[in-house]
Order: structure tokens, then C-alpha cells, then sequence
């Protein structure tokens, strides 16, 4: 391998900064990335629309997939449902108690949303969306954020047209001349304000997460209490309950670990109301959208009414491929590869009571 | 809670008088009466432990903390995030000592999930503005050589939680987005010379193979002075949930840019401004503007002991005052604690070796009279930055600034031993 002038140049640059680190001679190591490799992987699209792919797509589409694939979380009107991301609205809302940061009102480059949505979107199914509906998804933001008219079609020739509100509202990190002098000054050793009144407590907004015991969670057990709690262990184990005739507890348990995957949708156990996804409480062998009260996508409803139970079949071959299994379902989960886990979060769900 | 202490003080003393004379040189009530008790069994009868076996050699082929440590354990705010997949969590670090982080129980920032990737599957890519865009194998990883750091890596948003007022019990919770690890590996800069970086080249982009990938834009100045890509953490592999295989390691710059995973390292003329970088990870100002690139970590220190999770039960007397200090620009090169909120300082002892952008250990050992005491701690590194006050970082800020929060932790310490999380004025 030859060393080119701009090699060189780096190389020099590193010696310079790195005073006693030796520079490195190239060793020979790794393979030539392949051009299709390179096309695989490096996606990035940059402020300059640098690595933006070819292609178009209007706000009507965009409506359309945004509602398959993003409205679970961000909203219908990407407005952001629960603690979900908004993308949309919160203008003017920068210097309130409050701020709203979307990209209407926070992002500063459009770039950043192709890439990201392109990329990482949607939750759980990332790099499934085509360049197309990519480019529509992104039309529908800009839309729902009163940024373009209904008519509007994003493409790779426009896409540097748009400017987002907040463009001009960044500035580069400054603390070195906005904080640190103020901060560099000699430290007062004594005398150095009035006596100290306690204005604030933690425990009066009763957030922290606490222990079985009321302390915050994680306290240091006082060490001749650790003995005693230790004692008292078999005492707890007595007064289970004998185990009832149900799903192998191993492989419950098991599910319960695999549902983390489930549960930022899906709420089970006593009072668990529906979130994105519906409550799953007592759902093994119940007739499919039989949660009151919950909004089903329409293909669910008619596969309801054709009779659809959720059984371990028909349970397995949704986890295993939602949108497979059914065209059109609000849940944007990409699916279970792996059968023993989506075995193990049935026999979990079979285990929850009503 | 307010009736728990005194539950507890009883069951304490209690204890105390069975278990004998461990407490007398405290002083108090209870050392009083241990010291007048029976002998201690545990001393006096041949205890099973002191007769028969303990473990074979090889009953745990890779051993976890004894039962007894249990409570020592990364634990999260289901409050804070949407998704478990998306989240975070906090080091115990009321509970450890020293200054290296075990992986175990070592924070957690996943934004879609801690992923499973093998070395056999695993691949670096280096393209952009380079000579020759490469692809490395884990193999070709471990035939550059090899370099040690330790580093601490802390969320920007450490502290988040607490600029408004004081918020959350424990310093596991309130400084606990951080750890500080030995790490293993090779040089980036080694990695890009390999590539050739042309002379338009001043970023790189770094991201992981996770479905969030994560990318940040990391000025080439950088990237070629201490970054490293890292195979090896505290002597073992990487764990899963720190990036196994490989991560990058960027010392005193926030934890976000620690890519997990990592997979491509690209660079550009230009930052990439990705979700990362623009809507996350910038500082919103009082007055609506935002502070972008805020790479460096700040000054910054706690008492994790006595802290909420960590309240005083021995009573008056010796009493170990234990914290941790670290700066992203440079070594800690003194720490003073305050026991009046903040009128009167003393400089504790660094306790081992202070490392440039490395958790530093320091301690104070006092003689407690038992009164209310209002402590704090403030870290000075060797640029002469002086840890601020939460006031201080807010007349600048203002509120809404989520991020670099590195503001002076006040613990109310009360005569039963009981500590809490205040803000003071």
C-alpha cells in the first residue's frame, strides 16, 4: 500500500497532537470495502443533502404510511402520544416553563429527519422503509407542522429548498468563554455565604423508587439487619401458595423477561389499561379485539368478525410476522425470529389473569 | 416513610446488643450497651463455617457478587422513558468504592435494545473521505496495537432530572448515569491511518450496527488524539450492554458519542447533524437558543457516603465521608467538602491515583458530633475549574437545559443519621 500526500498530512497532523505517541505506519490490515458494502451501510444523509438517495413523495402518501407505521407512537397528527417523541407543533414554545421540541419547532435541519427515519424508523422494524415513502413520511412531518401545503411532494431535487424554523437557532458550545472564566476564579474556604436553609427536599415530590420498605431503593441494608432478613427468607417461601396446574413456571418466567419487548405497548396485570397496544390481560384463547374500548386497526376488527381467536397458532404466527400475519395492523413491531421466545411470551400471556 | 428511621434505629440497636461489642468505640447509647453484653457467640461458639467446607473450586466457573450484595445492583426510573429498550439506568455508585466500575452493575443507555453480535459476524467499515475504504474483521482489530485507558463515561443528561429542584433520592439516581472502566484497545487514529484520511477530511462519524445506530460526528482533531476503539473492558470482553464487541471510547466527552457496536467510522467534511446531535444531546438556553456540540463533560463531583441510600447508623464519632470526582478536561487536583451548605470548606484526600478524565476517589474522615449537617462537594481539575453551584449553572442556563447538568449536590444529614436530596438557599 502506497502513502498518499494526504496520508501524510493526517499522519503529521496526529505526531503534532500527540506528543511521545507514534505515528502508524499502515500495517496492511482489513479488505477493500466493496462499493456495494459501502452502499449498504453508509446511508447517511448530511445538511447538505450529501448521501441523499433519488426518489419523491407527496404529503397524501405520506399521511398514509405515517398512519401504518409511526401513528402507534408519534400520533395520527404526529403529535406524539404519552412520552412518544411529538414531531409536530410546539412553535414558539422555546423560551416557555414548557418547551415543545419538534421538528417544527426544534430540528434544525431537515437532512436529520430523512436520515433518521430512513435509518432507524419505525421502533422496532428500522431499515424497512423505502427510499419513497421515506421521502413521504417526511413530506407529512413538514405538513403536519403547517410547513407546506397538502399538495406538497418532497424529492431529492426540492429537498435542500426547505428550511426549518429553528435553522438559525443553534450556536457552538461557547461555555469556554460564557462559563469558565466565571468558573476558573479561586474558590471561597470560609465565610463564604449565610447560614445554609433548606428550600427544596427530594421526598416531598415522591418520585425516587423505592424499597419494599419505604427507603429509597437500593439503601445499604444496616449490616446486622442483613443477617435477620436473611433468616426471615424460608418464612416467605412457606406461605407460597401451592402451584396450580398451569404454564411450565420456567418458561412463564422466561416470557415475562422476552415481554420488555412488548411493554412499552402492551400493559398487563390488575388495572393495566390499554396503551398504544391494548391491555393484554386473560387474552390467550379470547376472540381477537375483544378489549373494550380500544381503537383495532380495521383489518384486525374484520379478522374479529370472521372469527378470529387468539389462540398459541394463530398468537405464534403474529409474533412471528405481525404485518405478515395480518396486513394493515396498528402494531409496528417487526415480529419474533425466534420460536422459543415467542413460546415463552404466550405461556407468559396464558399465565396473566383477567 | 417518615416512621421507617425510628423502626429501623430500634432494630438496630437491638442487633447491636447481639451482636456485640462491634459498635462500641462509637460512643453511643447503643456501643454503651453492646459494650456491657454477654460475650458475642460468633466468637465464643465454633461457627459451621470456622469446621466443615465452603465451595469447591469451579462451583461458579464465573463467579457473581455474594447473596449479601444483592441491593448492589444498576436499577432505572420506570417514569423517565416510554420503552425499556429505550432507556437508561444508574450505577450503584452510593454503594461501590474505589474508582473502576464493574461491568455488571455499570450504567446502561440502549436506544433500541442492548443487541447480540458475535465476532464471527462482526465487521468496521472505514469509508468517506479516505484513500482506501476498508472493512475489518474482529481478527484484523487484534493485530493493531494495543492500547490501555481508563476513562470515565458519563450521560450528558446525568443530573437531568435535578435541575428544577431537587428531585430523586440517592446519588445512584441523581449522578448514577456514569462509570469508569480499563479499557483495551486500539488507537482510532491507528485505524484511519490504515484508511489514509485526504485532506478535505474534518470529521468523523461514528455508528453502531443497533437498529438506532446512534451516529455521532466527532471533529477529526479528536478522533486522532485519545479516542480508542475498544475490545476489552476492566480486563474481560466487552459485555453485551456496553457494546460486545466493540465500542468506542472518547475520553471526557459525553456518553452519548461512546458508539456501541460499533460498525462504521466515516469521515466527512462536514458533521453529519444526526437525531443524536440536533434534537437530542444539544442544551436548550433561557433564552430559546441551544448549545450544539457540547462534547465535554465538566468538573464534577458527589459524596456517594452518607448519601439517601447511604444514611448513618453508627452514631456519633469516626465517620468516613466517601466521594467521587472527575473532569472531562483534565485530572482532579482537589476536592473540598462543606458541612454547612456551602460557608466553610475543607479539602478532603485524593485517595489513589487522580487520572486525566478518570473517576477520582477522595475521602474525608471526620469526627461526627451528631448534629444536622448540609453536605456538599466541589471538584477542582487542573485547568482551575471549579465545580459551580446549581444557582450558578442556572443564572446561565436557565432550567430547561436537560443536559451538563455538573452542579454541586447539597445531602441534608440529620442527627439520626437520615440523609436527603435538598436544594438550600
Amino acid at each position: 500500500m502506497s502513502r498518499s500526500p494526504e496520508t501524510l498530512l493526517a499522519g503529521a497532523l496526529a505526531l503534532m497532537i500527540s506528543a511521545g505517541g507514534g505515528v502508524a505506519e499502515p500495517l496492511g490490515l482489513g479488505r477493500a470495502a466493496l462499493p456495494e458494502e459501502i452502499a449498504a451501510w453508509d446511508v447517511a444523509v448530511l445538511p447538505d443533502g450529501t448521501g441523499l438517495r433519488p426518489g419523491s413523495g407527496d404529503v397524501a402518501t405520506g399521511e398514509e404510511v405515517f398512519a401504518e407505521q409511526c401513528a402507534a407512537c408519534h400520533g395520527e397528527f404526529a403529535e406524539g402520544i404519552d412520552s412518544w417523541p411529538a414531531l409536530a407543533g410546539g412553535i414558539d414554545s422555546l423560551t416557555d416553563p414548557r418547551p415543545v421540541k419538534t421538528v417544527g419547532s426544534y430540528w434544525p435541519h431537515l437532512s436529520t429527519v430523512w436520515d433518521y427515519v430512513h435509518r432507524s424508523m419505525p421502533f422496532g422494524g428500522a431499515q424497512t422503509l423505502s427510499v419513497d415513502d421515506t421521502y413521504a413520511i417526511t413530506a407529512y412531518i413538514l405538513y403536519s407542522n403547517g410547513l407546506v401545503e397538502d399538495d406538497f411532494v418532497l424529492s431529492d431535487a426540492n429537498f435542500l429548498e426547505v428550511v426549518l424554523p429553528n435553522h438559525a437557532g443553534f450556536v457552538v458550545d461557547d461555555r469556554e468563554a460564557t462559563e469558565y472564566p466565571l468558573f476558573r476564579a479561586e474558590p471561597c474556604m470560609s465565610d463564604c455565604r449565610w447560614p445554609a436553609t433548606v428550600t427544596k427536599r427530594a421526598v416531598d415530590l415522591n418520585v425516587t423508587p423505592e424499597d419494599p420498605d419505604g427507603r429509597p431503593a437500593g439503601t445499604i441494608p444496616a449490616i446486622t439487619l442483613a443477617a435477620a432478613g436473611g433468616a426471615a427468607a424460608p418464612e416467605a417461601a412457606a406461605a407460597e401458595p401451592a402451584a396450580p396446574a398451569g404454564p411450565d413456571p420456567a418458561l412463564v418466567a422466561a416470557g415475562e423477561a422476552a415481554f420488555k419487548k412488548c411493554a412499552a405497548c402492551h400493559k398487563v396485570g390488575e388495572g393495566a389499561k390499554d396503551g398504544t397496544g391494548p391491555a393484554l390481560n386473560a387474552m390467550v384463547g379470547a376472540p381477537a379485539g375483544a378489549v373494550e374500548g380500544f381503537r383495532y386497526s380495521k383489518p384486525l376488527l374484520e379478522a374479529a368478525a370472521a372469527g378470529l381467536v387468539w389462540d398459541e397458532a394463530s398468537l405464534d404466527a403474529f409474533l412471528e410476522n405481525p404485518k405478515g400475519f395480518m396486513k394493515g395492523t396498528k402494531m409496528a413491531f417487526a415480529g419474533l425470529k425466534k420460536p422459543e421466545e415467542r413460546a415463552a411470551i404466550i405461556a407468559y400471556l396464558q399465565s396473566l389473569g383477567p | 416513610m417518615t416512621d421507617t428511621p425510628t423502626t429501623t434505629r430500634r432494630g438496630f440497636i437491638r442487633a447491636g446488643i447481639a451482636a456485640g461489642g462491634a459498635l462500641a468505640a462509637a460512643g453511643t447509647a447503643a456501643g454503651t450497651a453492646a459494650r456491657a453484653g454477654t460475650p458475642d457467640p460468633l466468637i465464643t461458639e465454633v461457627q459451621d463455617w470456622a469446621s466443615g467446607f465452603g465451595d469447591p473450586v469451579d462451583a461458579t466457573p464465573y463467579g457473581m457478587p455474594i447473596e449479601f450484595e444483592s441491593h448492589v445492583v444498576r436499577r432505572n426510573v420506570e417514569w423517565l422513558t416510554e420503552s425499556p429498550v429505550s432507556s437508561i439506568n444508574f450505577t450503584p455508585i452510593h454503594a461501590l468504592e474505589g474508582t473502576i466500575t464493574p461491568q455488571g452493575c455499570a450504567f446502561e443507555r440502549h436506544h433500541s435494545g442492548a443487541i447480540e453480535l458475535a465476532k464471527p459476524d462482526y465487521r468496521l467499515m472505514v469509508n468517506g473521505l479516505v484513500d482506501r475504504p476498508l472493512v475489518f474483521t474482529f481478527e484484523d482489530l487484534l493485530r493493531f496495537p494495543r492500547h490501555i485507558t481508563t476513562a470515565f463515561c458519563e450521560c450528558a443528561a446525568n443530573g437531568g432530572m435535578e435541575w428544577g429542584g431537587a428531585q430523586l433520592e440517592g446519588c445512584q439516581f441523581t449522578q448514577g448515569m456514569i462509570h469508569n472502566m480499563e479499557y483495551t484497545g486500539v488507537r482510532l487514529r491507528d485505524i484511519l491511518a490504515e484508511a489514509g484520511v485526504q485532506a478535505a477530511g474534518k470529521w468523523v462519524y461514528a455508528e453502531g450496527a443497533d437498529a438506532s445506530s446512534n451516529g455521532r460526528s466527532i471533529p477529526l482533531e479528536k478522533a486522532l488524539d485519545d479516542v480508542m476503539v475498544a475490545l476489552f473492558a476492566n480486563g474481560e470482553a466487552l459485555r453485551k450492554e456496553h457494546g460486545y464487541p466493540v465500542r468506542l471510547v472518547v475520553p471526557g466527552w459525553e456518553g452519548n458519542m461512546w458508539v456501541k457496536w460499533l460498525r462504521r467510522v466515516a469521515v466527512y467534511d462536514q458533521a453529519v447533524e444526526s437525531r443524536e446531535e440536533t434534537s437530542k444531546y444539544t442544551d436548550l438556553m433561557a433564552d430559546g437558543t441551544a448549545r450544539k456540540w457540547t462534547w465535554v463533560m465538566d468538573a464534577k463531583s458527589v459524596i456517594t457516603s452518607p448519601s439517601p441510600q447511604v444514611p448513618i447508623r453508627h452514631g456519633r464519632g469516626p465517620l468516613v465521608i466517601s466521594g467521587l470526582a472527575w473532569s472531562g478536561l483534565g485530572r482532579i487536583v482537589r476536592v473540598d467538602v462543606s458541612r454547612d451548605g456551602g460557608a466553610s470548606w475543607e479539602s478532603a484526600r485524593i485517595s489513589g491515583e487522580a487520572l486525566p478524565k478518570a473517576l477520582t476517589r477522595f475521602h474525608l474522615d471526620i469526627d461526627w458530633d451528631g448534629s444536622e449537617m448540609l453536605l456538599q462537594s466541589r471538584a477542582i481539575d487542573e485547568t482551575g475549574y471549579v465545580q459551580p453551584n446549581k444557582d450558578a449553572l442556572r443564572a446561565i442556563r436557565g432550567v430547561n437545559n436537560v443536559y451538563h447538568n455538573n452542579a454541586i449536590q447539597t445531602w441534608w444529614v440529620k442527627p439520626d443519621g437520615e440523609v436527603e436530596n435538598v436544594e438550600i438557599a
